[in-house]
This record gives structure tokens, C-alpha cells and sequence, in this order.
């Protein structure tokens, strides 16, 4: 049986890969359940499809494209039932404190729940997770450049949120966004990781 | 940050004349940027919770019968 040798290694990948996807998951979602639903759904599908998984290839890649696939649906599927409720999405309100752990990210999690789903993503793969801009684009099925313009869009919206002295425009347009090529905001701050 | 990239900055926003404090912006970057992963490695830290240890050991049970 030597097809199970490579299923066993695989198998060991998405145990090893498990805390990383839910540190990218809370971010996504800004709630601890959802974000540990999430990475289950994940986990089931990876296991469902591991016979597709190319040995040799990037696992990790692979395995945050089911992430964010996952999230991208329910986000649709959320976001159809919250504006059923009250029109508008509630998303910031989710995270409670005893829930996500250190009270100090509260106000950063709340803010990340703020931008749209694009933005965020890029921000967590890359800002956060380390990824590469060219295995972001890859997990988010777009062009490097565009990984690049959205990750620029959220530093911006990011720091205006948070800004000490509150934010200028909650939904209004961002002063930034008139470019989109991704020169408004100096890159390699927040990418910058071991 | 450097010094040299700090000036690049301020040169960069002084150019585009938006009158917005380029200086602070960026330190607000970095600061949030820290935030995240600080945030992210909170969570990394905290393992393979017993729910996916369980899920795994269900997953493999279900495998072995196949």
C-alpha cells in the first residue's frame, strides 16, 4: 500500500498546519467558533480530497485555498442572512473578549471585520501569515498586482480606522484608493516576518 | 524603520500634497502591523485544541474502514 505512505504525509502536514489556519481563520472571521468551524470544514474537505493533492506541491498553498474558498461562501452566505435581519452587517459584533483572548485586539479584530472580505484576506495572508504576495495571489485566485493594490487598500483603511484620532471616513472613499497600483503605501512593513 | 525609509516616506506624501502627517501614518502602520502578528502568533501558540485532535482521531477511523 504505497499510496498511503504519501496520504500519511499529507495527513501529518494538515495536523502541523492546523494552528496556523485558525490564526488566519480568527482573522477572517473575528470570531473564535467561526473560525474554528471553519478550519473544520477545512480539515473535512482536505481529507475528502486528498487524493487530489499533488505530492510535492505546497501543502500549505493548498490547504488556506479551502480555507478561503470556505470563508468566501459563508461570508456570502452570512452576509444574506444578516442584511435579511437588519440591512446591515454586524459582522464587528461577533467577537466577545472571554471568547478571543487578549482584550488588547479587540479594537484591531473589530477594524478588521470592517473591510471587505478581498482586503482582508491579503492583509491576513500576508501581514499576518507570511505568506508570499505571488502564494497569496495563488490561494486568492488573482493576480499578484492585485494582491498587492488590495493589501495597500487595507493598510490604508486599517490606519484610518485606528487612527488615534478615530477614523475620518468610516464608509465614505478612502483618500488612498485614487491609486491602484499599489505605490501609495510604502511596501515592507507589515509582510516583514522570519 | 529606518531613517532613510522614514524620509522616503514623508518625501512620498509631501509630493502627493495630501497635508496628511505621512510620519505618523507610518508609524501607525507599523504599530498595527506588529498588532497582527502578535495577534496571529497568540493563536499559534494555543496548539491543536482538543476538538481537532478528536476530529483527526474520527477522520483516521473512518479512513482505516474504507
Amino acid at each position: 500500500m504505497d499510496g498511503l505512505d504519501g496520504d500519511d504525509s499529507v495527513r501529518r502536514g494538515i495536523i502541523a498546519a492546523i494552528p496556523r489556519l485558525r490564526a488566519v481563520a480568527v482573522s477572517l472571521t473575528g470570531s473564535a467558533d467561526r473560525a474554528d468551524d471553519l478550519v473544520q470544514e477545512t480539515m473535512l474537505r482536505a481529507y475528502a480530497n486528498i487524493d487530489k493533492f499533488e505530492p510535492g506541491s505546497n501543502l500549505a498553498a493548498w490547504l488556506f485555498t479551502i480555507l478561503r474558498n470556505q470563508f468566501r461562501s459563508e461570508y456570502r452566505k452570512r452576509k444574506r442572512e444578516v442584511e435579511d435581519v437588519d440591512g446591515h452587517h454586524v459582522d464587528s459584533l461577533t467577537a466577545s473578549p472571554e471568547q478571543m483572548g487578549k482584550v488588547e485586539f479587540n479594537e484591531l479584530r473589530a477594524a478588521l471585520t470592517l473591510l471587505p472580505p478581498e482586503q482582508r484576506e491579503a492583509l491576513v495572508l500576508v501581514g499576518a501569515s507570511g505568506f508570499s504576495y505571488e502564494e497569496a495571489a495563488d490561494i486568492c485566485g488573482c493576480a499578484v498586482g492585485t494582491i498587492k493594490s488590495r493589501l495597500n487598500r487595507a493598510r490604508a483603511r486599517l490606519s484610518q480606522l485606528l487612527s488615534p484620532s478615530g477614523p475620518v471616513t468610516p464608509e465614505g472613499p478612502e483618500p488612498s484608493q485614487n491609486s491602484d497600483n499599489g505605490e501609495t503605501f510604502a511596501t515592507g512593513d507589515l509582510e516583514q516576518r522570519d | 524603520m529606518t531613517k532613510k525609509a522614514q524620509t522616503q516616506t514623508e518625501r512620498a506624501g509631501a509630493g502627493r500634497r495630501r497635508g496628511s502627517l505621512a510620519g505618523v501614518d507610518r508609524e501607525l502602520q507599523v504599530r498595527i502591523g506588529a498588532q497582527l502578528r502578535a495577534m496571529h502568533d497568540d493563536i499559534i501558540h494555543e496548539g491543536v485544541p482538543e476538538r481537532f485532535q478528536e476530529l483527526l482521531a474520527q477522520l483516521d477511523r473512518t479512513k482505516a474502514k474504507d
